[in-house]
């Protein structure tokens, strides 16, 4: 009888919250394909002959450096993540991992010549390894500087991630070890195992899709044409050949390859069971002994270093601008005012979508409890996420052929900006926030079915607090991501609607390269400070 | 909560501040102009250029600026006829073949008294300034620069040059038809040779003259007039270009009316205007480029310091359009092996 009772009800409004989120994704991607498609019909022949041996190189290698590089940011991740949960009072911890958001923030040229300053032919250990090598350091054009700029990236991001993760294992579980003696070993393939292994999936496709779609690392350290993407033909195809028909064909094979990958990448995962108790214990640690201290720091620090050198690179070459005109100068000021005002806009409507798609997702699966997922849920679980494999410049066109007859383009494009942005955001934010609502869902749905608590008091009384801190972690993201945007800002973009990478972008396109140093290492400091702010906001008043 | 709802609101309260300055200035008489965005920038012409404009014309200018030439095009093509733009200023000689295509532009039906190398004559768009292409390099790594293409191409592979992408960027497609108009159908194979020296292939000119100013390779592929910049602006000759014996490749940068803009009789107005001393004095030191027109204003010294071309050499817009296709995959066979 009990169990009849706490079945969820049919119509949750989770689901109808979530189904509404979800058909708002749909609508801007399938918008900008309908405006394409339409525009592309006119003359399809570039949609046939865009198969060729060219494009089978290139999505080749685009699937072969997107599979490396989700490899190498992945598994180190794991670790990493696993050793900044075993020390929560690692000196420095909350600054390192507000750090590990700001490379999200950074246009992919800035990145690059931070990461060229140290491993490039000009960079800081040339000599060290000319005198190594016996001869010129080559610098690292090629596979291997595509790899490191991506991992420069996507480590952070993953690790971050992972430890949202690891964030949600019951306290009475580590209790539970703590009153065991349980070793290092043991405690991670019996409780840390399980969370990272029903996050990898997630990640580890959130990373793949970033690395398949990565157009301007992949070609400025790429050293040359082989080193070319499926992003690279799609902005062809759109850029000198103007053929919609063949940037809307290019665009679903990299949908198709990417949704192929991750299927494989789900076989990864494990659906974990959360704790449906109430947590009795305080949070107690096992004490790491002074063995796996060592190495744990050790760990930790390599990344920090990893992640910390080009953005010291970046730092060093900005503080040679003339930092204190451009920060008088009233366009570096209305651009950084503008990129804040739309990156917060543009965050706060990812991490709302995010969240209704997350309860939708969760609703949905209690619903179900055994047997096989809806597409519903599929699509409220990864299928958001495939917005990331569509191009900016895709959908921004799309949108521009769909709209230029019904409305002024001019007047919609901050809307455009912020809309594009908060979706393109979305899958970072689902990574963040899934873990932590799913965990206390699994404590409370009871209780809540029970005191018949639903709707926005159950939100605001029982959701609230546990989800506080990773709906912070997921809005750091979706901030960090909209803050670097140059994709949508550079098609919708006009005088009046200037951002802090455009702005950047436009002084290192005049030769101002000193400028553009100064503007980036604002850009990183904007996003510092917004994250601070994110993470304060997300750590409540109590703790 | 309560802070998280706060917020909330005051970004949303100082989002509609900021957004509500953005709307379109209305005004009896208006021209609009798309441009490229460094020429709106504070140090580029467009500052100038509107407040010259408006005064003569008692009008008022409007510049909507995109990334680039080829952006600007697209930005048209996109908005079709319905576009807001009565001139589009920016276009170069490999665009306007294509851009003709479109049937969006409208013939400027003037007198165009311009002066560029190899003279011009085109009905619909008249040129407001031209440059060289121009192998640039630092003085303080390389101590003998190559004095011709084929110096260039067959010369030490551990002297790195850094290039862009035909497929993605204009000085890319630069170098392409540059290699092309020197080598005819042998340039398959001097990109061949050359590809030994090209450290990497960045999608634009931005990345390219980074990489380059960070030291990454002695030489870059620029204009005859980056080094005017670099005296003017900086103080320093470090920079240099190289003078090639089979001359530099030309680009010409026009303007044109749009079909929509023909009914705007400001629009002819400017064309005039562009190639009249006041719009083309304030080009060399804004836009780095030679004047098309009549300046007034005689250029700056560091001018005559600059490469002075042998040889002047360009494709028709026609040749480009027929065959950039077929040249651009030749060259991606070349460089991906």
């Amino acid at each position: 009888m009990w169990c009849r009772v706490l079945h969820a009800p049919l119509s949750d409004p989770r689901v109808t919250t979530g189904t509404i989120a979800l058909a708002a994704v749909a609508l801007l991607v399938g918008g900008a394909f309908a405006g394409l498609i339409v525009e592309g019909a006119r003359d399809p022949s570039g949609a046939a002959s865009a198969f060729d041996s060219y494009l089978f190189r290139v999505a080749r290698f685009t699937l072969w450096q997107a599979l490396l590089s989700t490899l190498l940011s992945v598994v180190p991740a794991l670790f990493v993540a696993r050793a900044l949960a075993r020390h929560p009072r690692f000196f420095g911890r909350g600054l390192i991992l507000q750090l590990f958001a700001v490379p999200l923030a950074l246009p992919a040229i800035v990145a690059a010549l931070g990461i060229l300053a140290l491993y490039g032919r000009a960079g800081y250990f040339a000599g060290v390894l000319s005198a190594i090598g016996g001869q010129g350091w080559p610098g690292i054009y090629g596979l291997s500087g595509i790899l490191v700029a991506h991992v420069f990236f996507n480590l952070p991001l993953a690790t971050r991630l992972f430890l949202e993760a690891l964030g949600t294992v019951p306290d009475d579980q580590w209790r539970l070890a703590s009153q065991l003696g349980m070793g290092a070993r043991p405690a991670f393939r019996l409780i840390e195992w399980p969370a990272l292994r029903a996050a990898l999936p997630g990640v580890a496709g959130l990373v793949f899709m970033l690395c398949i779609t990565s157009f301007t690392i992949v070609l400025t350290l790429g050293g040359g044409p082989r080193a070319t993407t499926l992003e690279v033909a799609i902005y062809q195809a759109l850029r000198f050949d103007f053929d919609p028909a063949r940037a809307v064909t290019l665009t679903v094979l990299q949908i198709a390859l990417t949704f192929v990958v991750v299927l494989a990448l789900m076989r990864l995962g494990a659906n974990t069971v959360g704790d449906a108790n109430l947590p009795v214990a305080s949070r107690r640690y096992l004490s790491a002994g002074a063995a796996e201290t060592v190495l744990n720091a050790a760990l930790i620090l390599l990344a920090l270093l990893f992640v910390a050198g080009p953005m010291a690179a970046t730092v060093t070459s900005g503080l040679e601008a003339d930092l204190g005109r451009l920060a008088g100068e009233s366009a570096v000021r209305q651009a950084t005012l503008t990129s804040a005002v739309l990156a917060l806009l543009a965050a706060l409507l990812s991490v709302a979508l995010s969240l209704a798609l997350v309860m939708a997702r969760r609703a949905l699966a209690l619903r179900r409890r055994v047997g096989a997922k809806t597409l519903l849920e599929y699509a409220t679980d990864t299928g958001a996420g495939f917005v990331l494999v569509v191009p900016p410049v895709v959908i921004g066109a799309g949108w521009f052929l769909l709209l230029r007859s019904v409305s002024d383009v001019f007047a919609i494009a901050p809307v455009m900006v912020v809309a594009v942005n908060a979706v393109m955001a979305m899958p970072f934010a689902i990574r963040a926030i899934r873990p932590g609502y799913d965990a206390a869902s699994e404590r409370h749905e009871r209780l809540c079915l029970l005191l018949g608590i639903s709707g926005w008091n159950r939100f605001r009384l029982v959701d609230w607090p546990s989800l506080r801190r990773p709906l912070a972690t997921g809005f750091a993201f979706a901030m960090a991501l909209s803050l670097g945007d140059l994709g949508v800002i550079a098609l919708f973009g006009s005088d009046s609607l200037q951002t802090l990478p455009y702005l950047l972008l436009a002084r290192m396109g005049s030769y101002r390269t000193m400028d553009a140093a100064g503007l980036a290492l604002l850009l990183g400091l904007v996003c510092l400070a917004l994250v601070l702010a994110a993470d304060w906001l997300g750590r409540g008043e109590k703790s | 909560m309560r802070t998280f709802l706060y917020t909330v609101v005051s970004a949303v309260l100082l989002a509609s501040t900021v957004l509500a300055g953005i709307g379109p200035a209305f005004a009896q008489e208006k021209l609009t102009v798309y441009t490229y965005e460094s020429f709106t920038a504070d140090w580029g012409p467009g500052p100038a250029v509107k407040k010259a404009f408006e005064a003569e014309c008692g009008c008022t200018l409007e510049f909507v600026a995109v990334a680039d030439g080829v952006a600007l095009l697209n930005r048209v093509r996109l908005e079709g006829a319905a576009t807001k733009a009565d001139i589009v200023l920016g276009l170069d000689t490999n665009l306007t073949a294509e851009a003709k295509a479109t049937g969006l532009f409208s013939p400027h039906g003037a007198v165009i008294d311009v002066n560029v190398p190899g003279g011009w004559s085109d009905d619909i768009f008249v040129p407001f300034d031209y440059g060289y292409f121009a192998v640039v390099y630092d003085t303080e790594k390389l101590k003998t620069p190559p004095k011709s293409l084929k110096e260039l191409v067959e010369g030490n592979a551990d002297e790195k040059i850094v290039i862009q992408d035909p497929r993605t960027s204009t000085p890319g497609l630069g170098l392409l038809l540059w290699v092309r108009s020197v080598y005819g159908d042998k340039a398959p194979e001097a990109w061949a040779k050359l590809k030994a020296k090209v450290l990497t292939v960045t999608p634009g000119w931005s990345e390219a003259y980074g990489l380059f100013t960070k030291g990454e390779a002695p030489m870059v592929l620029s204009y005859t007039t980056s080094p005017a910049y670099h005296m003017v602006a900086e103080n320093t000759e470090r920079y240099q270009a190289a003078s090639f014996e089979e001359g530099q490749y030309l680009q010409i940068e026009v303007a044109g009316i749009t079909t929509s803009g023909a009914k705007n009789p400001l629009a002819k107005q400017f064309l005039t205007f562009m190639t009249g001393p006041k719009f083309q004095d304030v080009i060399p030191e804004t836009n780095w480029m030679f004047p098309a027109g009549k300046p007034e204003k005689p250029l700056n010294p560091a001018f005559d310091k600059l490469v002075k071309p042998t040889k002047t050499l360009l494709f028709s817009p026609e040749e480009v359009a027929a065959n950039r296709k077929a040249w651009v995959d030749e060259w991606l066979s070349m460089m991906s092996k």
